[in-house]
């Protein structure tokens, strides 16, 4: 019963607060209903009991990228918008289509019912026991690095090649 | 002893919620008493001593000065989020102060009351993204109130935080490598020897990883936004920073905002380094529940009041040293704190973290159970860390002084080449 409360209220939170985070005017409140729909996400995630990823995702989204969002913004001194993003009628043809493919997505995923907590697989009673002799890090990091370490560290790589990217791109006017 | 559950539960997370919160609020009243008592000490003089016996009541008057000031809200300030961002700045240093366990379980009739409001699973990253979100307080207050000393004041403040929050996470990375776990009552307890159980470290993190300690300490100072790392509101240059245009009660809650920051700070240390509520050199005090729900030690209502004793003396030491910190050290200049963000302790974290993963793996490779004999070689490696770190910092200054002799940095020497130029 309890769960099912909150997880009304942080999926209304984490809906609203991306409706408003599209529909605000001004950079900065965009920008804090995106923080609160990260925050209610990571709420639903611990109802999951995907402890990890909901610290993980305030730690890197709300705590690192959207502080670096909100100093862009910031220095920029971004005011309201006063144009629509979407101008002419191809581009709205192809938001409408790009939206319609996601939802699609998502109504696939939910009719197939992957919506069972990370315990699914192996029951309530081992997650348990396993958060509570290694703690949430450590149910994440046995998997990760002894049966997956190849693709983490592939993932690495893409981070550090996305980086020699940005480098490249913000040298090239350079004299 | 089984831990309490069902209502029992619900009613002791609420009384705890309660009592610490309280109890919490007294202690940044106090901390603000004790500010203005040790700056009279520092500077010799006395420091408040008019409003009741020794001062005492000067904290319920400035309260109340607070309150009775007049609120004023610039015309041109974003109202919405210039109201929003005191409540933002006091936030994050009062929930964070729910996963920090204060002393040993307490029984009752109905089981055993854990002293911590939420033992959550993700215990340390919490802290960490909790830690994280404070930033957005001083960039609200900042940006909301479109004048141009708060703007920098919040552009320093975000700039500042984001540096020092990765100090502030890297040096626990080493607390996470001994500690192989991130529950902080674990945390507590490897730092505290036992008869039976898992082996611990029985000693507070603070000897094994004084380099970490270190760095903790400066890092957790600079995210507290007080001297000397107190840029962002640096009176002489941007007048009062971000809060400049915040007055009465607004500017009340940052300012109370500071001392909440500071105490959760100290706690923090407390716990990662200082052994938590342990009570030095007496095993009779420990007692901790194992994975599977056995206790170790005995809980009984005398050593929960004494480990609460000893974790709050163990914080108010450390807010003291803060504030001593506060009025001796000069504020520094905004490039040599950035400097020391990025340069220094990012770079010297990551080689002191490898250099702690190989230690621990060759000690661990080496047939060395885990327990005094590990910690005590640890300590020792950290202590020759410790003495190289200080004299690449010090540079011959501690031991000749400053004057002694003038330095040929490259800065200088490119102003004197500058300058011979010119002429």
């Amino acid at each position: 019963m309890i769960v099912d409360f909150f997880f009304v209220l942080f999926a209304v939170m984490a809906v609203g607060g991306a409706a408003a985070m599209v529909l605000a005017r001004n950079p900065v409140a965009s920008l804090l209903y995106l923080v609160m729909s990260f925050f209610a996400l990571s709420g639903i995630f611990i109802l999951l009991d995907a402890h990890f990823i909901a610290a993980v995702n305030v730690i890197v989204y709300a705590g690192a990228i959207l502080v670096l969002f909100l100093f862009v913004i910031m220095l920029l001194n971004l005011g309201p918008s006063k144009r629509p993003d979407l101008r002419g009628t191809m581009y709205r043809m192809l938001g409408i289509a790009a939206a319609g493919a996601v939802f699609g997505l998502l109504l696939i995923t939910l009719r197939d019912g992957h919506t069972t907590s990370m315990a699914g697989g192996m029951g309530q009673a081992t997650m348990d026991a396993m958060l509570q002799s290694r703690g949430a890090v450590g149910v994440i990091a046995e998997p990760m690095f002894r049966s997956y370490l190849v693709p983490f560290e592939i993932t690495s790589l893409l981070l550090l090649v996305a980086i020699v990217g940005a480098i490249v791109l913000a040298r090239r006017r350079a004299p | 002893m089984e831990a309490v559950s069902g209502t029992a539960f619900v009613v002791a997370t609420i009384l705890k919620t309660l009592v610490f919160f309280v109890l919490l609020l007294l202690g940044v009243a106090l901390a603000t008493y004790m500010e203005r008592k040790v700056a009279g000490f520092m500077q010799d003089r006395s420091g408040p001593n008019r409003v009741g016996p020794l001062g005492i009541l000067q904290v319920m008057a400035d309260g109340l000065k607070f309150i009775l000031k007049e609120e004023v809200t610039p015309g041109a300030a974003h109202k919405k989020f210039f109201v929003l961002a005191p409540a933002l700045a006091l936030f994050p240093a009062t929930v964070l102060f729910g996963v920090i366990p204060l002393g040993s379980p307490l029984p009752t009739p109905w089981g055993r009351v854990d002293m911590i409001v939420a033992d959550v699973p993700v215990g340390f990253l919490y802290v960490l993204a909790i830690a994280s979100l404070a930033v957005y307080g001083v960039v609200m207050a900042g940006w909301a109130s479109n004048s141009k000393y708060s703007f920098l004041g919040g552009l320093r403040g975000s700039a500042q935080m984001i540096s020092y929050e990765i100090g502030l996470a890297m040096s626990l990375v080493p607390v996470l490598m001994l500690a192989g776990n991130v529950r902080m009552p674990v945390l507590v307890s490897m730092q505290q020897s036992f008869g039976a159980g898992p082996a611990t470290y029985g000693m507070w993190f603070i000897l094994p990883l004084l380099v970490a300690a270190f760095f903790f300490v400066v890092s957790g100072l600079a995210e507290t936004n007080r001297m000397p790392f107190d840029l962002p509101e640096a009176e002489a240059e941007i007048v009062g920073g971000y809060h400049t245009e915040y007055s009465s009660m607004k500017f009340g809650m940052f300012f109370l905002g500071e001392y909440f920051h500071l105490i959760t700070t100290a706690a923090l240390i407390t716990v990662f380094f200082l052994g938590g509520w342990d009570i030095p050199f007496w095993s009779g005090d420990n007692v901790r529940v194992l994975a599977d729900g056995t206790v170790v030690g005995e809980p009984t209502w005398w050593k929960t009041i004494l480990t609460l004793l000893a974790f709050t003396a163990k914080t108010v030491l450390l807010v003291a040293f803060f504030m001593f910190v506060r009025w001796t050290i000069p504020r520094f200049r905004y490039d040599q704190l950035m400097d020391l963000g990025w340069k220094v302790f990012i770079p010297a974290l990551m080689a002191y973290i490898m250099f702690m993963a190989v230690a621990i793996y060759a000690l661990d490779s080496a047939g060395v159970e885990v327990g005094l004999a590990f910690s005590a070689a640890l300590f020792g490696i950290n202590l020759l860390l410790a003495l190289f770190l200080l004299f690449l910092v010090d540079r011959g200054r501690l031991v000749k002084g400053a004057t002694a002799k003038t330095r040929k940095t490259p800065r200088a020497a490119a102003a004197a080449a500058a300058g011979a130029e010119g002429d």
